[in-house]
């Protein structure tokens, strides 16, 4: 098979994985070597696919056989779809012939399961090995482990890696028994352990005065869960993450919509992906991070699911409406961040204005606040709104989106220009 | 009124602001005249330039730090505004107006500065690089590219290929300034016409082959992608010409997938580590 017809499959095979990020690398660049690549600044895209999507990374399988049926995916072993295997030399010299080019910010690879976990692992290190070693490779590189491979292999895997993952697939085990038998969520969760001891244990090495500079390691671990594949809440995803991002330190949760593909499971019958959930998703978890709000605010048990019309501030402001109008000449920092429409940005760039002057709409409107949003909701020096306004019904209807902009449906009339296309952005 | 003739240089302006000020001249007497853009003017000029000797007033180290990304932006009006935020902070007594975020003219400020950062970062992110051959004497692969910035942000932008391609000779060529690295200096020549550049690489053919294959046809979002990988980049992409028809295909290539026979569960094969987990899932058998 030519190298042409294998990139071909092996990206397709990958191309369901959602991370995509090279930042948070450790600071390192080529000067002075022979060879090419840096890392440490923010990440780079370097191109977009037309689904939106980033492209940073050479992001491909070494091989999509599999001997694990995850029944989500293209690659698992009753699928009949091609098996195609890259040698490790190929993927080092497609690796470098596309960073010299400026197409990528390094390579993400991932590989099926053959033989074993160990087997695997030791194919994909191999790869990592040679660009550091023999072709002093100083761009990013992420490699997805496996949790059930050798403590030993991962941590050799995170040498050579700025990032590794695991993906936990699914929020509960419940889950992952019926559609990917051979995944275990304790495994998963020991793994990861094990992986945020390394990477702090070189964090503190790093920190000892006069001690000499530790070998390096990951900065970072991410992982990834599936949604909408199967019956899990909205609360049940969210705590879960949560649950990661404290208990692991994980950089990134990523959430991707269980997407059609080709060679479908008679276990799981494909459906339209759920952008618009996927994305309410990340709206919860940035909420959660940067808004300082509970999961346990954002969702509750009488509603597990986020309202996919309105962005989980602007569907808490209206539960809470008691707390509001909120002044913006007066209120705390954690107050406004509660405002809808307002961002981390506008509220520090407020806080730092109102200690010049009373602010009034003008000035928020030079911010390019989302006037229509925000105006319910805010006290200015020239601005109350009227209780009528916050309290009647017609407030939640003010901010639903346009009824047809919510249907999902993806097997209506063929494609029509842009109109179709933002009904499946789910951009509301 | 007093024209105040300079190169299209932060040390220019920055020069001719000291004096300005030194004589009291307000911003609202001033007409900014950037001299005849010839590259040539700025060619041979060193960068940042020797100080100059005229006592400078004390200005916070930010508005340096806005006025160096400023300079770059290619609007000719960015002198005077730069100029009067200069006269507001030494002599209107507003020491503070940077972090007056809702001031008009911090504002357009701020919305330049921002115009020229991204535009940096695109030009990081959007660069092609094509294989024009290896030097015979060093052994070392040549590589030049072509771009179209629409800032004076070559001189900004080309430390990062210098730290990112150290180990490879690399050009970036602009029609207004070129970059140059030798594995030893960094240094710049004056625009070039596109036809300077090469038209191809071999290697493109295998990059349009991971584009079209990791497009995933059932998340169309092209407003999303055209957010971030604005049109008017596209010419200089090699990957961009399949843009259209990825899109065209989409609806055909889902509509397929939804429609296609669920299939059965294949039986694990013989495999020892299979055999393993399954232990490790159920201890009891
Ligand atoms: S382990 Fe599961 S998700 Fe990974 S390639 Fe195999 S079948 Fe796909």
């Amino acid at each position: 098979m030519d190298l042409q017809r294998k990139l071909e499959i092996l990206a397709d095979a990958a191309k369901y994985d959602a991370s995509c990020a090279s930042s948070g690398a450790a600071r390192k660049d080529s000067r002075g070597s022979r060879g090419v690549g840096s890392t440490g600044g923010v990440g780079i895209c370097h191109s977009y696919a037309p689904d939106g999507r980033c492209i940073s990374l050479l992001k491909i399988l070494l091989t999509n056989a599999c001997l694990y049926d995850c029944h989500y995916c293209i690659n698992r072993r009753s699928s009949n779809v091609q098996r195609a295997r890259f040698t490790p030399d190929e993927v080092v010299q497609l690796t470098l012939d596309f960073y010299k080019r400026n197409y990528i910010e390094g390579l993400f690879l991932s590989s099926g399961i053959v033989q074993s976990a160990d087997h695997t692992m030791e194919q994909v290190i191999e790869v990592a090995r040679k660009l550091r070693e023999e072709h002093h490779f100083r761009g990013y590189i992420h490699l997805k482990t496996i949790p059930e491979a050798s403590p030993a292999l991962i941590e050799r895997a995170g040498r050579f890696a700025d990032r590794i993952s695991l993906n936990i697939e699914l929020p509960t085990q419940t889950g992952l028994t019926r559609l990917a038998p051979e995944k275990n969520l304790a495994r998963t969760q020991e793994a990861m352990g094990h992986i945020r001891g390394k990477i702090e244990e070189r964090l503190a090495d790093k920190r000892k005065p006069d001690a000499p500079k530790p070998p390096p390691f990951a900065t970072g671990q991410s992982t990834q869960m599936l949604v909408g594949a199967d019956e899990s809440t909205d609360a049940d995803i969210l705590q879960r993450a949560d649950a990661l991002y404290t208990g692991y330190r994980l950089r990134r949760v990523y959430y991707s919509g269980f997407s059609p593909i080709p060679e479908p499971s008679k276990v799981l019958p494909i459906k339209p992906p759920p952008l618009v959930r996927e994305h309410r998703l990340y709206q919860g978890r940035l909420a959660a991070a940067l808004l300082r709000f509970q999961v346990s605010e954002i969702v509750t048990p009488d509603a597990p699911h986020l309202d996919l019309a309105l962005d989980p501030k602007l569907s808490w402001a209206l539960r809470n409406r008691a707390q509001f109008p909120a002044d913006i000449n007066r209120a705390p920092r954690e107050a406004l961040l509660r405002v809808p429409g307002l961002g981390v940005r506008n509220v520090d760039r407020i806080l730092a204005a109102r200690r010049h002057c009373r602010l009034r709409l003008g000035d928020l409107l030079r911010l390019r606040v989302p006037m229509k949003k925000v105006l319910p909701f805010i006290i200015t020096a020239d601005h109350t709104p009227a209780r009528l306004d916050l309290d009647g019904d017609t407030l939640r209807q003010r901010f639903l989106p346009p009824l047809q902009q919510m249907e999902l449906s993806l097997d209506g009339p063929p494609p029509s220009a842009a109109d179709n296309a933002s009904v499946r952005t789910g951009e509301l | 009124m007093h024209t105040a003739h300079i190169k299209p240089t932060l040390e220019s302006w920055r020069e001719e602001a000291r004096t300005l000020l030194a004589r009291g001249v307000p911003p609202d007497a001033v007409l900014w005249c950037q001299a005849g853009d010839e590259p040539s003017l700025f060619q041979a000029e060193s960068f940042p330039s020797p100080a100059v000797d005229s006592p400078a007033p004390r200005v916070p180290a930010a508005f340096m730090d806005l006025a160096r990304t400023l300079a770059a932006h290619a609007d000719e009006r960015r002198w005077g505004l730069l100029y009067r935020l200069l006269w507001r902070i030494t002599h209107g007594g507003e020491r503070a107006l940077l972090s007056v975020p809702t001031d008009a003219d911090v504002r357009l400020v701020e919305q330049w500065r921002k115009s020229v950062s991204r535009e940096i970062h695109k030009m990081h992110a959007f660069v092609r690089f094509r294989l024009t051959g290896r030097d015979e004497a060093t052994g070392r692969e040549q590589f030049v590219a072509w771009f179209e910035p629409e800032h004076r942000i070559v001189r900004l932008a080309a430390p990062f290929f210098e730290r990112r391609f150290a180990g490879m000779d690399w050009s970036i060529l602009t029609p207004e300034e070129c970059a140059h690295w030798d594995g030893e200096r960094l240094h710049f020549t004056p625009g070039v016409p596109r036809s300077a550049a090469p038209s191809e690489d071999a290697l493109e053919k295998l990059w349009r082959t991971y584009f079209k294959s990791i497009f995933n046809p059932a998340r169309l979002k092209v407003k999303m992608m055209q957010q971030e990988m604005p049109k008017k980049y596209w010419k200089n992409l090699p990957e961009a010409p399949l843009i259209p028809e990825l899109i065209a295909e989409s609806g055909d290539r889902v509509r397929n997938m939804l429609a296609t026979e669920e299939l059965e569960v294949k039986p694990a094969p013989q495999n020892a580590y299979l055999e393993s987990l399954r232990r490790k899932d159920n201890p009891e058998l």
